[in-house]
């Protein structure tokens, strides 16, 4: 299962949630399969996909799911020991681990290789985190909305990517309905 | 009037609900009472475009944000700014320490102070520059005009403002 047939696979379970979504092909995938108000699509800035999930999780009470990449949270490592020491019980951190930068190329990454990205989250002091296989994702993440209990979830999947259209969507547009979203949710 | 316990009353006026941190030695003490004050939530971070990433989540909650960090990050945000902060078009002040300018002991902080207006400049980043401790009564002004804005906003703020501080 490659990353864009395991979003394909979760699109029931995310259908009623706050979405951050990683730059370049997940975004894309993720707007071609299913494009809603309630998805934020990084279309710059990689490694900040968890950093937007947690300031947004942290600030209402909507559940999150930040779908992130392992080649973006090595970028941003810090990331997961801020995660870690601010818990918030809505928030879903699901992290895609292809062992590739998928959207330059397939490049390998050190999660890939001999980096865990689980260790590193457990490590890093994070209560809830759960490796799984990628055909596991959507029930995993099903039960991690359930528990009200903030995890990270690892989903270990294949590399490779699918033909995908550019976002056309405007990056004030994308904010703009997203926080419409968010303010009819807490009212 | 302290201006620690100033900036923290103007936040609140300003209504921030939220703010991130890097430390600097001139900042410890408005990070120490953003800290302890009631009403915001004060996230520390590890480096400064983690902590851009956190304040765009917290505008996206509803949140208005502020972030406090170090003149020397300007040169670490900038892919942030430009295509999170600007590109969305989110409001962002940004309360920075300036270091390496005049009463600078630290001789390698001089580097990035040479930089540091001419990269917000650059950036087309609003920039203010606070010199004595009386300035501090501008920063009501400069807050409601970045959300009001919609964009990132520089406060630099010099060793000889952070005199009035304890």
């Amino acid at each position: 299962m490659i990353r864009s047939e395991l979003l394909k696979s979760i699109l029931p379970v995310i259908r009623d949630e706050l979405v951050v979504c990683n730059i370049g092909l997940p975004s894309q995938e993720l707007y071609m399969l299913e494009d809603r108000p309630a998805n934020f699509y990084m279309l710059g800035t990689m490694g900040l996909c968890s950093s937007i999930g947690l300031g947004l999780a942290l600030n209402q009470k909507a559940k999150v799911i930040a779908i992130d990449g392992d080649g973006s949270v090595l970028t941003n490592l810090g990331t997961l020991p801020t995660i870690a020491n601010n818990v918030a019980d809505n928030f879903i951190l699901l992290i895609v681990d292809n062992g590739s930068y998928g959207s330059t190329g397939d490049q390998p990454t050190y999660a890939g290789l001999k980096t865990s990205l689980t260790k590193v989250a457990e490590a890093c002091g994070c209560d809830n985190v759960i490796e799984c296989r990628a055909e596991e994702t959507a029930e995993v993440l099903r039960n991690a909305l359930a528990s009200n209990r903030m995890t990270v979830i690892v989903a270990k999947c294949a590399s490779g990517n699918v033909p995908v259209p550019v976002i056309e969507l405007d990056p004030a547009v994308i904010a703009h309905r997203f926080r419409d979203e968010v303010a009819r949710r807490k009212a | 009037m302290n201006v620690n316990d100033a900036i923290v009353e103007s936040m609140v006026r300003a209504r921030i609900g939220f703010v991130t941190s890097v430390p600097c030695k001139q900042l410890a003490g408005v990070i120490e009472r953003v800290d302890k004050a009631t009403g915001f939530r004060h996230v520390p971070c590890n480096k400064e475009d983690e902590g851009i990433g956190l304040c765009a989540g917290a505008w996206l909650a509803g949140t208005r944000p502020c972030i406090i960090m170090q003149n020397t990050a300007v040169g670490v945000v900038i892919n942030a700014l430009v295509t999170l902060t600007q590109y969305y078009r989110f409001p962002l002040p940004m309360l920075i320490s300036y270091r390496g300018e005049v009463g600078e002991r630290i001789n390698c902080q001089v580097e990035m102070a040479v930089h540091t207006k001419a990269l917000l400049s650059q950036l087309s980043v609003p920039t203010y520059h606070f010199h004595r401790p009386d300035d501090v009564g501008e920063l009501d002004g400069i807050l409601a005009h970045t959300f009001v804005a919609r964009k990132p906003v520089a406060i630099l703020t010099d060793a000889s403002f952070w005199k009035g501080s304890a």
